[in-house]
């Protein structure tokens, strides 16, 4: 599961990510696209073979030219939904999509209510619509297996799963202490922050600036950022473990391939272990746009590696602090919230005991 | 605190108490001319990291006994001949009274003790590397504490948008030196462990040239008319991380202040 909770969203924005994760195409009529800066739909729309013409622009030091803001934010979910049975929508089905699932986000909230007021997703630019995202056809970013489904999880994988969760369980409810709430919260990374990079329900942007010999990829969300050398060197010892891994690149042709292996597996991706490697391919198809593909390998998870694709659309920058931990207001406030209850019901305990 | 020791030499110099590396006439090299990048200008690419004291104190001070008990000599504090022009800063007489408070509620109050963003110039001189990265029109200062990241604008200059911790640098070059000019701050980052602070009205003017193949001098003015009565200088070297295959690591040091912060507000066992 993956959610992401800018702190003073907190524990709301996870019902989110949860929603997204199914795009039903039956429903609603088409209407009017959301997006305000929507990317001219022939190359935000295209399908990745369409563009193999384009060359890009080239860096000083001759790297393939892959800088500039840019943004993976889309409604395209994960795994193909259910009711779903092929690769691609048309362009009307994918507005009907869309506009589920943008009215899906704003309806998180009561009308009227404080939660609303609080959390209305049509404003302070939380409402994916509202911002460039990058349109995509495909019904899900998974394209190998060819049904849009991860791979079935191993025996070891169901295992390791279980075992997680009996730890969950053992460690007491979620507000018992701050090492129970979730990561994101706690400012230390954003669930999907990957590698592999997934979007988030908001703020999904990147900055890429390539120097000589490496490119670094800043995200938005927690001011994360990815140095990766592509100058050839090996990987560091095994007993180097990140969060998000260690990451070593190269250039094929004009695709950027990075190789990420050394998680540490507190951040697992849908379940994956310390063990998994992420290959990522950064390809410029278009003056604005990136087709970012990536592989996961982790036999010890899944029966076999699966892939997944979808377009960095370039957005305007620039990309402005994230100063998550610092104003982190909401994880104190919380905590102390969840021992006020507790004392309020122990008081009210003992007056029914003393009567 | 944490210090990563990288080469030979730096463990050494370290071990001797950091008697050799704090200077404050760091000027260039006479006549060096930096290697260009492709696109013509100083390549000052790689990383980078100060050999001083000046975390502890950027003004000059004597050694000192650990503020942790428990830490013993492993805490204590080294002395230095601090990094600032003249030794000392032009504190306004509050704010010199707020400095000493600081100082002695350091343990609760130093932003670094609670893994918050560094600020400018802190995060050029804890002890743990900097990486430069140029390109044309973004140059990024990426530091392993805390994953700080500051982006310098080459191009496309414009005031700040809103403060910060880092700020919102504005770069261009002037012959063989990156100048860039900081504003944006907000009054929450410090200039060391003793206590040494800015408001939000600073104003960093950082001047970075290369001085050798491998060390750069790295000069900041500060202006901040509300708490000092004068603009101040720092100037210090910074040493490239020679050593095969350097790179910045994961200091993503939130979960180690958890506790600390949050300790308190756990679920107590029921009795």
């Amino acid at each position: 599961m993956k959610h992401r909770c800018l702190v003073p969203i907190g524990v709301l924005a996870i019902p989110i990510a949860i929603a997204w994760l199914g795009v039903p195409v039956a429903g609603q009529a088409p209407s009017t696209a959301a997006a305000t800066k929507a990317a001219p739909a022939k190359a935000s729309t295209a399908k990745s073979t369409a563009t193999k013409a384009y060359t890009p622009p080239r860096t000083p030091d001759g790297q393939p030219d892959i800088q500039g803001f840019w943004t993976n934010s889309t409604y395209t979910p994960l795994e193909r939904p259910n009711n779903v049975t092929k690769e691609f929508y048309t362009p009307d089905e994918l507005e009907v999509a869309i506009k589920q699932a943008a009215d899906r986000e704003t309806a998180q909230t009561e009308p009227g209510t404080t939660a609303d007021v609080h959390y209305d997703f049509t404003q302070f630019g939380l409402d994916r619509s509202q911002s460039t995202f990058a349109k995509n056809l495909r019904t899900s970013l998974i394209t190998n297996p060819e049904n849009g489904k991860l791979p079935p999880v191993t025996p070891e994988g169901q295992k390791r799963a279980a075992e997680r969760a009996a730890a969950r369980k053992t460690q007491g409810g979620q507000y018992d202490a701050v090492e129970n709430m979730p990561i994101g919260s706690r400012c230390i990374i954003m669930a999907g922050a990957g590698p592999p990079m997934m979007n988030a329900g908001y703020n999904s942007n990147y900055q890429i600036v390539q120097g000589p010999g490496y490119v670094m990829i800043l995200t938005e969300m927690i001011h994360d950022v990815r140095v990766i050398p592509v100058d050839g060197r090996p990987q560091p010892h095994s007993n180097v473990r990140q969060w998000v891994g260690t990451s070593r690149g190269r250039w094929d042709g004009n695709t950027l391939i990075v190789e990420t292996t050394n998680f540490n597996g507190k951040n697992a991706f849908r379940g994956a272990s310390e063990n998994m490697k992420v290959i990522e391919r950064f390809t410029r198809v278009a003056d604005d746009v990136i087709t970012y593909q990536f592989t996961v390998e982790d036999d010890a998870t899944w029966a076999r590696p699966w892939t997944a694709e979808m377009p960095m659309q370039k957005t305007e920058g620039p990309i402005f602090e994230f100063a998550c931990h610092e104003s982190n207001y909401g994880i104190a406030n919380i905590l102390a919230g969840a021992r006020a209850d507790e004392k309020r019901a122990a008081e009210e305990a003992a007056k029914k005991g003393a009567k | 605190m944490r210090t990563r020791f990288v080469t030979v030499t730096m463990a050494a110099v370290l071990a001797a108490g950091l008697a050799l590396v704090v200077t404050t006439a760091t000027a260039q090299t006479p006549g060096y001319r930096a290697p260009r990048t492709k696109d013509g200008k100083p390549n000052l690419n790689g990383i980078w990291q100060a050999l001083n004291t000046a975390n502890w104190d950027i003004e000059a001070h004597p050694a000192g006994p650990s503020p942790v008990r428990d830490l013993g000599a492993a805490g204590a504090v080294p002395a230095g001949l601090g990094i600032v022009e003249g030794g000392t800063l032009p504190y306004r007489p509050e704010a010199l009274a707020k400095k000493k408070e600081n100082a002695a509620n350091r343990l609760k109050l130093d932003p670094e003790i609670k893994c918050y963003l560094p600020g400018v110039p802190r995060g050029m001189y804890q002890p743990f590397p900097v990486q430069i990265i140029q390109s044309p029109k973004h140059i990024m200062i990426v530091h392993e504490y805390a994953g700080a990241v500051r982006t310098v604008y080459m191009d496309n200059h414009v005031e700040a948008p809103a403060d910060s911790w880092m700020g919102w640098s504005n770069g261009h070059w002037e012959g063989e030196t990156l100048v860039i000019d900081t504003t944006g701050f907000n009054d929450l980052s410090w200039f060391d462990r003793a206590g040494n602070f800015h408001s939000d009205g600073m104003h960093v003017i950082e001047r970075i040239t290369a001085r050798s193949p491998e060390t750069l001098t790295y000069e900041a003015t500060i202006e901040d008319p509300k708490v000092f009565t004068r603009p101040w200088k720092i100037s210090m070297p910074l040493y490239r991380h020679v050593e095969a295959n350097a790179q910045i690591l994961e200091f993503r040091c939130v979960e180690f202040v958890e506790d600390l912060m949050y300790g308190h507000l756990r679920k107590q066992p029921s009795k």
